[in-house]
């Protein structure tokens, strides 16, 4: 039990930490993320000011980590939205319906599940150009087949229950069943995944700004900084390890947070009887 | 000559909580002992402690000595000697018990390997001829077969003939036929006592459905709360129990499970009023295709059935599983549509008018499984206005919900809580309430009482029939309990094969059965006054 | 029977498939040939490209003529290169799929033996540091993992090429410079197939049968060896078919880590030259050699689960 409890605070102890830098990097940070100084270029850990010294160009490595959160969060946000969006209704209908609907659903999500997301972000950034927008679009849509089914196969078992066939008898229409009564007991599924499909987008942006079709200048990215220091890795391999810290300490947090979730909301392990 | 003996066996978990009580009995060489109680009593803790097969995570402490070797706190491998081979176990769930991606014949086999060191060839040859013996047909065939090729009743048999593959000195068995139909069960029982006889094997027999030890055990110990409340001669326990847990245990048993004939009930009068006129009604189901491109598999489920229920009756459905009763009900109120057949329910024909939704305030059903049947996300008053609500019923819903808590029996303040703070038969109650709130004129009750305990199943037929006729309702009750159905139907249907092979007044179909089927039915009920079924 | 079947519905995901990469290309915003020739061309120049390319037809018509072509193993020739692209993509295929099954093989190697240790170390120390450790390895970017090892391993001790790729000539150089893409891969992979494989075990230990096992006299290990690996299999399994498909994608970012001219380097090369038919004839391979893991996994179940065989 104390594990457990150890994954949803540390989790929630870390999400809280990027999201509240995220907030911070707004209005403060402590130097401008984008001066470049031909006089400060690859400064280490702590020389003049610096706490995690500077880039390539001079710029400060802290302030740009922390400008970097918002990127990272922002693309969490509207991908996993996407997803969710589109994937839950698509699994509550096939759930819903049964039938050949559900057929070509699911076969369907299939095909798309067959596209990773890098793959999908290639193909749209051929098609229109490298950016962040089409990079969140492609994560998101690729992530709609996996929410999709989770909702299936969670919906499912639910349909199945007799409370269902209860609120049947007394007139209720399935989608009116699927919001009231089928939605709230698969809600607890549905965060962990949901949180976990965050840490996945997280690093997904990150690996397309380090392939170069995700974010661009001048929008900050972690995935983007190791693309810079690859260059420098001989030279000043420090440089990757700091954006690396970042991407890892943050989904580590969202992931642990899922884990936590999921142990906290598990109905099966709470029944108390009178 | 004491084979097993269990001396102040507690066992705990780990945060204090005590399951099991100082349970203490022995066991002679070839003894046949019953051990019964209701759920949560103790009674598999027990079973599971004297093979040693206790979760993680629970502490246990006592004496349990096997054939004089003090076992319970030896170490795994003294006991691996002994599991399967001197002592074995037979498991409720026939079909997960088995490993289903291994050829049952091995299964079988396995303990032979393990103990007698046997060849595959020699354990798989030796795996057939057991299975032959507990009445497998074309036993080579089936132990080259999976578990899910074979029924339930040949799993549990495969199961029998591997725990006696080493010709144990103890058998433990626990709840061995609850998983089954009836008449599969009396196989399975007969089976076991017939294998069990021919070695000196001793058993204990582990049920909370006392009919089931009545034909075998000559000794029973009466279980409560983890701790042995009653102990004597099985004959003497159930003809004149004298604790009162052994008592209400006793007279929880219906009627119809006690003694080898069927008792009379008394009459009752109905008015040949149809509330329910049925006509040649199928219904066929497609099982849903696996894949496109398969042919669908129909399974006729209703085929050609007519029946009059009458206003104010409780009218038995009766079959094993798959018998098409759940069908029918579902039929009769216009949850469902026939294919084929026409149903007229108080005046309404269900086959042409359209708009079923006033159907809707005139039925409503109670399900079998108290768990599943409410929602665990919603407060009880939500769980009983939602009909309401749903169904547009106009007036108070506060003073109805409070009206039909106070008919269920249950306080006004549950309204605040959710269903996982109530027990199988508060939740039954609260089902009933919710079924009860729209006031329906046609209750459907299906298998309302077969996932509670003897004792709470008692109470609550004896509150459905209180209900029933409080309300001015028509009951049909759909049960693959005989003596239940027995116990408080008017009328009856047994149901086989979609089909209904006989109906008549209770008394009548079951003391005097026409049909070969309904005849071996009533014969498999195991009785309490160890009339062994045939 | 079951396996026509599977091959059929193999068929038509990729038709399906095939129809989705072109339109992604052909129905979003944006003129192929402009984008091809840049913002700076003459309408012109954008209109005969169009021509040359068959872009004034009408889409279906297009598609037709490429699935037509993708059936003959034509995927046309590159506009930059003028090179055939299926040749191309041939050789590329040389460098990705090996080094996709030497990620594969190791991630194997590293997860089952860990998922199996730790549950049956279930809440003890054991498993609690192969649950923290796979944690960790688990919020890890591949690609980050390519860097520290080249910085480590390459750069700092020089036990590795740091990148590039010397060909199949020396089969023994050839693996060596796929050693650290592939083991960044399946530092990843590894960690979440561990905890897949820790969990199916567990849940396998639960069941039933293996109380029955037990209750033969089977040991705890030997009823897991004898009755629980196969079930714990059927899940692994499913897993394992699907993150072959992340480690397709995972090659194409590590290839860039490491400069290898694979499949996925082609592609952002593609990219940026604006090669519309490269890429999307790239993507399709990539596209249909998942579906063909699928497929492969598929099949495999009738090995492993009897039920599945009677379907």
């Amino acid at each position: 039990m104390r594990w457990k409890r150890v994954n949803l605070v540390v989790g929630t102890a870390i999400v809280l930490v990027v999201v509240v830098t995220a907030l911070v990097s707004y209005v403060w940070t402590p130097f401008d993320p984008e001066r470049i100084s031909s006089t400060e270029r690859l400064l280490g850990v702590g020389e003049n000011g610096h706490m995690l010294g500077t880039d390539q160009f001079g710029r400060d490595v802290l302030s740009q980590i922390m400008v970097g959160s918002q990127t990272a969060l922002f693309v969490g946000i509207l991908a996993v939205g996407i997803a969710v969006v589109v994937g839950i209704p698509i699994g509550g209908v096939a759930a819903a319906r049964r039938g050949w609907s559900e057929d070509v659903v699911m076969r369907m999500s299939d095909v798309i599940y067959a596209f990773p997301p890098v793959l999908l972000a290639i193909l749209l950034v051929a098609a229109v150009s490298p950016g962040i927008g089409p990079a969140m679009v492609a994560i998101g849509i690729a992530y709609v087949p996996i929410v999709a089914r989770v909702t299936r196969g969670a919906a499912l078992s639910v349909f199945e229950r007799d409370f269902v066939s209860a609120a049947r008898t007394y007139g209720r229409g399935k989608s009116y069943i699927f919001i009231r009564h089928v939605l709230p007991n698969i809600a607890s599924v549905l965060i962990v995944q949901i949180t976990v499909l965050f840490a996945l987008a997280i690093l997904a942006e990150a690996a397309l700004s380090f392939l170069g079709i995700g974010a661009q200048p001048p929008r900050p990215s972690w995935g983007r900084s190791l693309r810079d220091a690859q260059t420098f890795i001989q030279l000043s391999p420090r440089l990757a390890v700091w954006p690396g810290l970042a991407i890892a300490f943050t989904v580590l947090g969202f992931n642990l947070l899922g884990d936590g979730l999921r142990d906290a909301l598990d109905p099966r392990l709470e029944v108390r009887r009178v | 000559m004491t084979l097993l003996e269990v001396e102040g066996l507690t066992v705990a978990t780990t945060s204090g909580t005590v399951l099991v009580d100082g349970v203490t009995f022995s066991l002679d060489r070839g003894g046949r002992t019953g051990l019964i109680g209701e759920s949560g009593s103790g009674k598999t803790l027990t079973a599971l402690s004297i093979m040693g097969l206790l979760a993680d995570g629970l502490v246990k402490s006592g004496r349990i000595v096997l054939d004089g070797e003090e076992i319970l706190n030896a170490p795994d491998r003294i006991l691996n000697a002994h599991r399967g081979n001197s002592m074995s176990m037979i498991f409720q769930e026939p079909m997960t018990a088995m490993n289903a991606v291994m050829r049952v014949g091995r299964q079988v086999a396995e303990p032979l390997r393990i103990h007698r060191g046997l060849s595959a060839d020699e354990a798989g040859d030796l795996a057939v001829e057991l299975l032959g013996a507990v009445g497998i047909s074309e036993p080579a065939r089936r132990a080259r077969a999976y578990p899910h090729e074979l029924s339930g009743g040949q799993r549990q048999r495969a199961i029998i003939a591997m725990a006696l593959a080493c010709g144990p000195s103890l058998v433990i068995a626990d709840e061995p036929t609850t998983a089954l139909d009836v008449t599969v069960q009396a196989q399975v029982l007969n089976v076991l006592r017939s294998r069990l006889l021919s070695t000196d094997a001793a058993l204990l027999l582990i049920t909370h459905d006392l009919p089931v030890v009545a034909g075998i055990t000559k000794d029973l110990l009466v279980i409560e709360d983890g701790r042995i409340v009653d102990r004597g001669p099985t004959r003497r326990l159930f003809d004149s129990p004298q604790h009162p847990s052994t008592r209400r245990l006793v007279e929880a048993v219906p009627p119809m499970s006690r003694r080898g004939e069927v008792p009379l009930k008394a009459s009752s009068t109905i008015a040949t009023d149809p509330i329910i006129t049925a006509r040649d009604v199928s219904r066929s189901y497609r099982l849903r295709r696996t894949r496109i491109g398969e042919p669908p598999h129909v399974v006729r489920a209703v085929d050609g059935v007519d029946l009059d229920i009458n206003r104010g009756e409780t009218f038995g459905i009766v079959g094993e599983s798959g018998s098409g009763k759940t069908t029918l009900a579902r039929l009769l109120i216009g949850l469902n549509r026939p294919d084929t057949g026409s149903i007229v329910v108080d005046g309404t024909d269900l086959t042409t008018s359209r708009d079923l939704r006033p159907l809707r305030r005139l039925a409503q059903i109670v399900f079998q499984d108290p768990m599943g049947s409410l929602d665990p996300r919603l407060r009880i008053g939500e769980i009983i206005t939602e009909p309401l609500r749903a169904l547009k019923i106009e007036g108070n819903h506060r003073d109805r919900v409070a009206e039909i808590l106070e008919a269920v029996a249950l306080e006004p303040d549950v309204v605040d809580r959710y269903p996982h703070e109530f027990s199988g038969g508060q939740r039954q109650r609260i089902a009933i309430a919710r079924a009860l709130a729209p006031h329906p004129k046609i209750l459907v009750a299906d298998e309302p009482v077969s996932a509670l305990d003897m004792s709470v199943q008692t109470v609550t037929l004896d509150l459905l029939a209180k209900l029933k006729d409080e309300f001015g309702l028509t009951m049909i009750f759909i049960s693959h309990d005989l003596s239940v159905v027995h116990r408080i139907c008017d009328r009856v249907v047994v149901m086989e094969s979609g089909r209904v092979v006989e109906s008549g007044f209770a008394d009548d179909v079951f003391r005097s059965p026409a049909e070969p089927y309904t005849r071996r039915l009533v014969a498999s009920i195991p009785r309490l006054d160890g009339t062994f079924p045939a | 029977m079951y396996v026509a079947r599977r091959v059929g519905v193999f068929l038509i995901s990729v038709v399906v498939a095939s129809a989705l990469v072109f339109s992604v290309m052909s129905i979003l915003p944006g003129d192929p040939a402009q984008v091809m020739l840049g913002t700076q061309a003459t309408p012109e120049s954008v209109a005969a490209l169009r021509a040359e390319l068959g872009l004034d037809r009408p889409i279906p018509v297009q598609y037709l003529d490429w699935l037509a072509g993708v059936v003959r193993g034509d995927l046309g020739t590159s506009i930059f290169s003028g090179q055939d692209i299926a040749a191309q993509i041939g050789s590329r295929l040389r460098i990705t799929v090996p080094l996709a099954l030497m990620a594969m093989t190791m991630t194997v190697l590293l997860a089952f033996p860990a998922g199996v240790y730790a549950a049956s170390r279930h809440r003890r120390l054991g498993d609690g540091i192969v649950t923290t450790v796979s944690q960790v390895g688990l919020a890890i970017p591949a690609f980050w993992a390519g860097l520290i090892l080249v910085s480590v391993f390459a750069v700092g001790r020089g036990w590795f090429p740091a990148n590039g790729f010397p060909g199949w000539a020396e089969v023994g150089k050839a693996l060596r410079a796929l050693f650290l893409p592939a083991l960044s891969l399946a530092i990843v992979q590894g960690a979440i197939i561990t905890r897949y494989v820790r969990s199916a075990v567990l849940d396998t230990l639960a069941e039933d049968y293996i109380r029955t096992a037990r209750s033969k006299g089977l040991s705890r290990p030997a009823a897991l060896w004898k009755h629980g690996l196969r079930n714990a299999a059927i899940p692994v399994l499913t897993i394992l078919g699907l993150q072959f498909a992340a480690l397709l994608a995972g090659t194409v970012v590590i290839e860039s880590v490491f400069v290898l001219p694979g499949l996925g380097s082609m592609l952002l090369q593609a990219i940026t030259r604006r090669d519309l038919l490269l890429v999307q004839g790239g993507a399709l391979v990539i596209v249909v050699l998942i579906l063909l893991i699928n497929l492969l996994v598929d099949l495999a179940y009738r090995f492993i689960d009897p039920r599945v065989a009677q379907q």
